[in-house]
């Protein structure tokens, strides 16, 4: 099993793809930073989402049913899921009922949770994402390293040479807009045959039992609105009680997620559009598992903007799919650990815990204190590398006791005077940096010495 | 007022030069400190790294050797962010409460004094306000949160003579250091670094200045391994009248 360690070093390799990586997703960061700086109530409103959000997730159940209840009285058939197995039957059982074959997808991190795709395809479903970042890994067989921009990790030219591949373009094409016109044709054939249209979901009202969408390239909208039946699929955390609440939401969303004051298209989907069928799948899949953690329950808060992801310094040198889950970045540490725990117990530590995901954090959650946490829980399900968990219990030992401490201070700053080179250049540390420079003497020596202690 | 310094472990043990340049800054400014000699470690080493449970040794040396002082003076945002946010996984004793509050970074504490004698700097600084001090004790407004950092790093740098504080490209980005970061992803961490100094490079830092010795130790390893021209001082060298 790959670390983040390791996975992060091997995307790092590539200095020129991690500097551009890098600038890209600062770029999107810096946008945000400028549009929110518009808004003078910008800190009100994270605050009064981050409430919503709180209450929200305090009676779920209740706004579970509320939006249940609505959403059947509008009409729309209502599945539940309780895991990702259930949720892939229930979407194959919808489209086998209408003898659906061609399926367009817009973008959706849950069906990606899921893992839809490969099973659809195993049974017979032809599937297309029609969303352009969506597409271009679909079509290299990835996985989205980013979950607002897929396809970040991916240079113009890789672009380029997937669509020569796939569409028949020159294979030194490397500009944007041209390769998003050679998407666009095969795209709209598959709009217009498909037999039915799979959205994610934003935010579910409870109120009214619809929901939203966001997309920037109307490819939701073009889907559900050609196709006869539209799947929509929704983790229980996305409910927000009234629709008062989405002014909040839509304004907090765009901004951080790309630096835009609103995305191109917010649209509700309420009642089905007759004669077509809507359906709402309503997933689990562990978030009430997550949700009976009180300790870790904020982080199902999240609404996905990925603005935690674009300020990490660690996630825009080690690009996505270092953390090795569907939900990368900070957000991704902290949700997958309870998940997985000892699948991902790297994913804690892959901060320096600095603190600017919590900052940015349109429903501030405290991601900082949560990595600190699931840290802790590593720590303590025995999950930490031999080494390690050795080394902090000598060390909590030495700091322990104060003649210990100082005889151990001394025999290092000997061992650090001697060290040759090439063994220093083999630690962690000295790889990549020199040692310090070790002093004669201590702060506590020279203070004794110098008759002050 | 009784006033203790805590002296982080690595900086007594790697840069006694810090501690002596604090020590010397604060009875400039009249300030008497004593030094307990029973101090170690915060505990913060332990507890980044997943093991809380081996930090609580250090943690409860720590509170028994300071509790009888109304202030506790460090030059580390880092440490005393741990002492005042991480003390709560001990049982909340009246010590240890009134250790988690006394505990202050030494650049807070010096605005909360008269002014020093005038010092003067005549360089081009760049400023790093480690992230648990500008995020962690607020000592500073975050990118995220506005347009104007300032900071009480900054207010001690405006106070020099000839010093001109360099604008960076991305103010207060992470140097890469995180403790066991470092060691734990090293690729990373160093390629933070390296950009890090890099930006302060190109605006034409002559000295970079922090309030956290450990992200300078990183920084200035990169420095060296990188044969750049880029000293690095902690802001109680400078202050004490220190020179690049
Ligand atoms: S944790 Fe916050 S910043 Fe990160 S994706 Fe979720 S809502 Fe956005």
């Amino acid at each position: 099993m790959t670390t983040h360690p390791e996975a992060a070093e091997a995307f790092a390799q590539d200095a020129e793809r991690t500097a551009w990586h890098d600038q890209a997703l600062w770029f999107v960061r810096a946008k945000r930073d400028q549009v929110t700086r518009a808004i003078p109530e910008w800190e009100a409103l994270r605050t009064l989402a981050s409430g919503i959000k709180a209450h929200t997730l305090s009676r779920l159940d209740e706004y579970l049913e509320q939006f249940e209840r609505n959403a059947l009285a509008n009409g729309v058939v209502v599945h539940w899921a309780a895991d990702a197995d259930e949720h892939n039957r229930i979407v194959l059982g919808i489209l086998r009922d209408r003898g659906a074959t061609r399926l367009v997808k817009s973008k959706s991190m849950l069906t990606e949770e899921c893992h839809l795709n490969p099973y659809l395809e195993a049974h017979g479903i032809t599937v297309v994402d029609s969303d352009l970042g969506e597409r271009i890994v679909q079509l290299g067989r990835e996985a989205p390293s980013h979950i607002v921009m897929p396809a970040i990790h991916k240079r113009k030219a890789e672009v380029g040479a997937l669509f020569a591949e796939h569409f028949g373009t020159s294979p030194d094409e490397d500009d944007p807009g041209r390769l998003a016109d050679a998407a666009r044709g095969p795209l709209r054939s598959a709009l217009f045959g498909a037999d039915a249209a799979l959205t994610g979901v934003n935010f579910g009202v409870a109120e009214t039992g619809g929901i939203v969408v966001c997309t920037n390239e109307g490819n939701a909208d073009l889907g559900v609105h050609l196709a006869p039946i539209h799947i929509a699929c929704m983790g229980i955390e996305k409910l927000v009680p009234r629709v008062a609440d989405l002014g909040v939401f839509l304004r907090l969303l765009a901004r951080s997620a790309t630096g835009q004051p609103i995305t191109a298209y917010s649209s509700h989907v309420v009642t089905p559009r007759a004669p077509g069928q809507l359906h709402f799948v309503i997933v689990d899949n562990g978030r009430s598992e997550h949700l009976g953690r009180p300790e870790f329950r904020e982080a199902l808060a999240c609404i996905r903007c990925g603005a935690c992801l674009n300020t990490c310094p660690v996630y825009r040198r080690s690009g996505g799919h270092s953390y090795g889950s569907t939900i990368p970045g900070p957000i991704g540490a902290i949700l997958s650990p309870g998940v997985d725990l000892a699948k991902h117990a790297s994913l804690p530590f892959a901060s320096t815990l600095c603190g600017s995901c919590g900052d940015v954090c349109p429903v501030k959650i405290d991601i900082p204190q949560q990595l600190y946490r699931w840290r802790q829980m590593v720590g303590r399900a025995g999950l930490l590398p031999a080494k390690k968990r050795l080394t902090m219990t000598l060390l909590g030992g030495v700091f322990g006791s104060r003649a210990w401490y100082e005889w151990c201070g001394r025999m290092a700053r000997v061992a650090l005077r001697v060290v040759p080179g090439w063994l220093a250049r083999r630690t962690a540390w000295g790889r990549e940096r020199e040692l310090p420079v070790a002093p004669k003497e201590s702060f506590r020596e020279w203070y004794q010495r110098s008759g002050r202690g | 007022m009784s006033v203790a310094l805590f002296i982080p472990c690595y900086v007594d043990q790697l840069y006694p030069q810090v501690a002596r340049a604090t020590l010397a800054v604060l009875a400039a400014r009249g300030v008497t400190v004593e030094y307990p000699l029973a101090q170690t470690c915060c505990g913060q080493p332990m507890a980044n790294a997943g093991c809380e449970g081996d930090a609580h040794a250090a943690a409860r040396r720590f509170v028994r050797t300071f509790a009888g002082y109304d202030t506790i003076v460090a030059p580390s945002g880092s440490c005393v962010h741990y002492v005042r946010h991480h003390f709560d996984a001990l049982p909340q004793t009246s010590q240890v409460q009134h250790v988690r509050n006394a505990t202050v970074e030494l650049s807070e504490f010096l605005l909360t004094l008269p002014e020093g004698p005038p010092i003067d700097f005549p360089y081009r600084v760049g400023v790093h306000v480690g992230c648990h001090a500008l995020r962690g004790l607020r000592q500073a407004v975050s990118s995220e949160l506005g347009p104007t950092p300032g900071g009480a790093l900054r207010t001690l740098l405006a106070t020099l003579r000839g010093a001109e504080v360099v604008a960076l490209d991305r103010p207060d980005e992470c140097c890469g250091f995180g403790g066991t970061f470092a060691v734990d992803e090293p690729a990373i961490s160093a390629r933070m670094g390296s950009d890090r100094i890099a930006d302060h490079r190109r605006h034409g830092a002559q000295v970079l200045v922090s309030g956290d010795m450990s992200c300078l130790m990183h920084l200035d390893g990169i420095v060296r391994r990188q044969g750049a021209p880029l000293p690095v001082m902690h802001i109680a060298q400078i202050l004490n009248g220190e020179r690049p």
